[in-house]
């Protein structure tokens, strides 16, 4: 007996967390849901939901779901190759521990600052523009400008190749020398090896890596924000301007289209989850 | 080295440090030439009453955020760890949440949820903003907290203080935190980071903190907005130095971080 009420009265310790989360996270996002399908007078609708599939919505939705797309998987591959050069035999060691600290700290330089470094270097007065200018070849006149869907793409990676360079160091850490040495031994060439053991031990960190990523672009929204004045369409974009702008006349559609953006989440979540599973086991 | 990856990374190299080194070429332009080299887009800065108020903002923001956060979370983990460590993966998938919902959908949330609560709560960036600060910093305090108190041995600690005849609130201040004090830094490094970085709530909740004033100088004058961007990258690299300094001690964990987008 005396052990159940010492049980209970443990549970009690924890209450101040659970109440908080229940008030700040719990709360708010069943409030999203609700308002997701409402009706501006009264009474629950699905038209907010039913809405999101008409212009602009489900365009934004595509440009947003394209860009993710694009930075995550460009994103990771680029990043899987220079956290492997890195890391590979033959490579200082100090390289991998700078590159490790500067990962750390570019991945978490994103939003403003990072808008406006990228409109120093590539913007119409740039630096790597004017360099071009100067040498004849002006790539403003050509339909290569950083405010469009390619420029943000471009921006993007950023914050998304440190970030897969960080996610990924561990797995190509678990890559073990001996079966490099087993393959070679066997016969096995360069490419065989890469073919039969590396990508295979690697596949399910860097499915799961890329979809980090694809979640890490697509909630992006001060980047784009500084970046295009709202210009491209992407759904964080279209919801914010839903608040700051005037266009208020249904928040419940900016609920909706909240709500859309935790389905598309939440369908990223259920790939990643067994994904991380199995890539667990070559893990150290 | 081989040369494939002498290639990727100078690649690499080049695409991270050509936007830093532009930046630092335009904070050295004049506003009203566009020639170099003048140091006054960094005199602005630091003579704009604007530029101080909104740091103090996003500084004291970040204090607040960060005792909050210690205060829900270390006697928490400390729990969990001595008594119910059945609830521990419970408490890692919520501090996890945050990390997979976009901060723009929480904001929505927030705002739907709080409108219309009283205004020292829902009009004062000590208030509403905090409030969502913590709920940001949960994943990065979480995991280094739990690293920390995993390091050690909780029990242990826990009797012998006990034995000695100390009290519950002395135990966790005195014998616990001193052992736990290199992850609680960690986490509040990253939390540091975080909130001096974060735009996406505090604009749609009309907060003016230091990214909204970066913000409104990148709209308004180009070259001061250099410098403020470099001021902003010195910022990150400065918490996450700390981090790395505190990370070098055991039990702190390598966490990865994912701030303002």
């Amino acid at each position: 007996m005396s052990g159940r009420r010492r049980l209970s009265l443990a549970w009690l310790a924890t209450v101040p967390f659970f109440a908080y989360t229940i008030l700040f996270l719990f709360l708010p996002a069943g409030s999203v849901l609700i308002g997701a399908f409402q009706g501006t007078v009264h009474g629950y609708t699905f038209g907010n939901v039913r809405q999101l599939f008409n212009h602009p919505y489900i365009d934004a939705y595509k440009t947003s779901i394209e860009v993710s797309l694009v930075t995550s998987v460009i994103g990771g591959v680029a990043g899987l190759f220079i956290a492997y050069a890195a890391i590979r035999e033959g490579t200082p060691r100090w390289i991998r521990s700078a590159l490790t600290t500067f990962s750390g700290v570019a991945a978490n330089f994103g939003g403003i600052p990072l808008a406006f470094a990228f409109i120093a270097t590539l913007g119409p007065l740039g630096i790597i523009t004017v360099f071009f200018r100067k040498h004849g070849w002006d790539p403003t006149q050509h339909g290569l400008s950083l405010f469009s869907k390619t420029g943000v793409e471009l921006t993007y990676m950023y914050f998304q190749l440190p970030l897969m360079i960080l996610v990924i160091a561990p797995a190509i850490d678990g890559l073990r020398k001996e079966w490099r040495e087993a393959s070679a031994n066997l016969g096995g060439s360069q490419l065989q090896f890469w073919r039969y053991i590396g990508v295979p031990v690697l596949m399910p960190s860097l499915l799961g890596a890329i979809i980090l990523l694809f979640g890490n672009a697509f909630a992006a929204y001060a980047t784009a924000y500084s970046l295009t004045s709202g210009t491209v369409n992407l759904v964080p974009i279209l919801i914010g301007a839903y608040y700051s702008g005037n266009v208020l006349n249904n928040p419940h559609l900016a609920q909706a289209m909240a709500f859309g953006m935790f389905v598309v989440l939440a369908l990223m979540m259920v790939i990643y989850i067994p994904l991380q599973r199995r890539a667990a086991r070559w893990a150290k | 080295m081989a040369p494939s990856a002498f290639l990727w990374l100078l690649l690499g190299a080049l695409y991270f440090f050509i936007p830093l080194i532009a930046t630092t070429l335009f904070s050295l332009k004049s506003n009203q030439t566009g020639h170099c080299c003048t140091a006054a887009n960094y005199s602005w800065v630091i003579h704009s009453a604007a530029f101080w108020h909104s740091l103090k903002i996003s500084a004291l923001l970040a204090l607040e955020t960060i005792v909050i956060s210690l205060l829900l979370f270390v006697p928490t983990i400390y729990w969990v760890h001595l008594k119910l460590p059945k609830l521990r993966p419970v408490i890692a998938f919520l501090a996890l949440i945050p990390f997979v919902v976009p901060p723009i959908v929480m904001v929505v949330g927030l705002l739907r949820f709080f409108k219309g609560t009283p205004s020292w709560f829902y009009a004062q960036p000590w208030g509403f903003l905090a409030g969502a600060y913590v709920i940001l910093a949960f994943p990065y305090m979480f995991f280094s907290l739990d690293a920390g108190f995993r390091a050690i041995d909780v029990h242990t600690l826990t009797e012998a203080s006990q034995s000695l005849g100390a009290r519950w609130t002395t135990t966790l201040v005195k014998v616990i935190l001193p052992n736990i004090r290199a992850a609680a830094l960690a986490g509040s490094f990253l939390t540091l980071a975080i909130v001096m970085g974060e735009f996406t709530i505090a604009n749609l909740s009309a907060f003016h903190t230091f990214p909204i004033f970066i913000q409104y100088v990148n709209e308004s004058q180009g070259f001061p907005a250099a410098s403020l961007t470099l001021l902003s990258f010195g910022i990150t690299w400065a918490a996450m130095g700390s981090l790395l300094l505190v990370g070098r001690k055991r039990g702190t964990g390598g966490a990865v971080v994912a701030g303002a987008r």
